[in-house]
Parts: C-alpha cells; sequence; structure tokens
C-alpha cells in the first residue's frame, strides 16, 4: 500500500513528529511504500537545519534526512506555513532580506498544492498532530 | 462529483487559536481551487468560526469571518455543524453565518464512514 503523511506537530512540543517517524520506519518494515512526507502547521519546524537539541537525544532533522537518504521518501514543506515562522530557504531569505536561512535540501518548500497531490497518490494520507 | 468523493475539512479549533482555522481554510481554498468539491465540517470549538457576530481578534490578530464569507467564491457551499456541537456550546444557528446547515450524529457518522480524503484542523 502507498502511504503519505502529513506531520503538524513541531518536535520536542509536541509528539507528532516522531510518532509520524515510528510509523513511517513500521510502514516501511512492512514491505510498503512512502509516498511523501508533507509538512503543514507547527510541523514546519522539523525542517529547521539551526534545531540543536542535546547529543543524547534524537535530532528529528536529521532522522528526517535519514529516512529520505534511505528511502528516497520526498520531503515537502508548506512555504506560507514555514515563511510565517521563520523557517525560510536561502533563496527565500534572499527574496525577503535576511541574513540567515535554515531550511535546507533534502527538506523543500512547497505549496499546499503538493499536499493534494500526495492526498492523491498515495491510498493512505495519515495526519499526525496534536 | 458524487457526495462520497467530497473533500473533506475538518476545523476543531476556535478562531484565533494558533493558527488552525487560517490554515485549515487555506487547504479548503487550495483543494477547491484545484477543483476539488470541497465540504468543511466544523466541530467542536471550530463552531465558533461560523459566528457572525465575531471581530477581529486581539490586536495584531487578522480577522478570520472574511474568509468564511468568500468560501462561496471557490465554490464552497457546503457549511455543517453537528446538532450535538450547537447544542454543546450553546448556541443557535441564527447566530451563524447563512448557509450554514446542520448535520446529526448519524449523518456526521455517514460522513466519515464514506471513503473520502478528510484532513483536520
Amino acid at each position: 500500500m502507498d502511504y503519505g503523511l502529513l506531520v503538524m506537530g513541531a518536535p520536542y512540543s509536541d509528539p507528532a513528529p516522531h510518532s509520524a517517524l515510528r510509523f513511517a520506519e513500521a510502514v516501511l518494515a512492512r514491505g510498503h511504500r512512502l509516498t511523501g512526507v508533507f509538512f503543514y502547521h507547527d510541523g514546519v519546524h522539523n525542517a529547521s537545519s539551526l534545531m540543536t537539541p542535546p547529543q543524547d537525544e534524537l535530532n528529528l532533522r536529521k532522522a528526517w534526512k535519514a529516512l529520505n537518504e534511505r528511502h528516497g521518501v520526498p520531503l515537502d514543506v508548506c512555504i506560507a506555513a514555514a515563511l510565517r515562522r521563520g523557517i525560510v530557504s536561502e533563496a527565500e531569505a534572499a527574496r525577503h532580506g535576511h541574513s540567515a536561512y535554515n531550511l535546507e535540501a533534502p527538506f523543500e518548500l512547497t505549496g499546499l498544492g503538493q499536499l493534494l497531490t500526495l492526498q492523491q497518490r498515495c491510498d493512505r494520507l495519515i495526519t499526525f498532530a496534536s | 462529483m458524487h457526495a462520497s468523493e467530497d473533500f473533506l475539512v475538518i476545523i476543531r479549533h476556535a478562531p484565533h487559536n494558533a493558527s488552525w482555522l487560517r490554515e485549515g481554510l487555506d487547504a479548503a481554498l487550495v483543494a477547491a481551487a484545484f477543483g476539488q468539491s470541497v465540504r468543511l465540517l466544523f466541530m467542536g470549538e471550530g463552531a465558533l468560526a461560523l459566528c457572525k457576530a465575531q471581530q477581529a481578534g486581539a490586536p495584531g490578530q487578522k480577522a478570520s469571518l472574511p474568509t468564511i464569507d468568500m468560501l462561496e467564491m471557490y465554490d464552497i457551499d457546503q457549511l455543517n455543524v453537528p446538532v450535538r456541537t450547537l447544542d454543546e456550546l450553546n448556541i443557535g444557528l441564527e447566530s451563524l453565518v447563512d448557509g450554514v446547515s446542520t448535520l446529526t450524529d448519524a449523518q456526521v457518522n455517514a460522513l466519515f464512514s464514506q471513503n473520502r480524503p478528510i484532513l483536520n484542523f
């Protein structure tokens, strides 16, 4: 079966991203496919490359990145929700005159249309939110 | 499009409760712009988004009612509220914007049991 994940909780504030990661691993371990992950609402904070948890804690951004590297799962981030919360790519930082950026590949800023495309391409879209 | 293929967006948070309402409505509007038939269900505190007497939020918060008012322009004319929600909040249909229809528990259950995409906010 093809699964898609919608993550709407912030790391370390909400269990949603951790649950989503565990679900992603379980889906793949059972031989299903993971079509993509879409980050919306506070879930966009998962993409911050400035995230610096203590060394003995899971770095959620690195965990998502590892998921992408091992399984090629796209990590799409809603651009409107991200910019509102200060999650910006290098290109957006330049466009808005910011001196820093904190969103890098494999995360990609994209529109909400990508969420609808994901929903249409998978058999199940599972939402993780508080 | 057959009714069972409606894209269902559920609003469960009151206006100005973080940005759940705004971002939920954004998702509904984008779905409609992509040609999907969208149905909005306002459950629990989410029904407060439909109160026609509401003002803008605290200083710096944009009012959300104008977005509710323009849903029809995007052909989103299915605005549903469970009767149970109105009872729990003790508000009448006359306090809400025009065009809202109520659903019984059985009708809400039927919405959930049909095979349709659902987004919760």
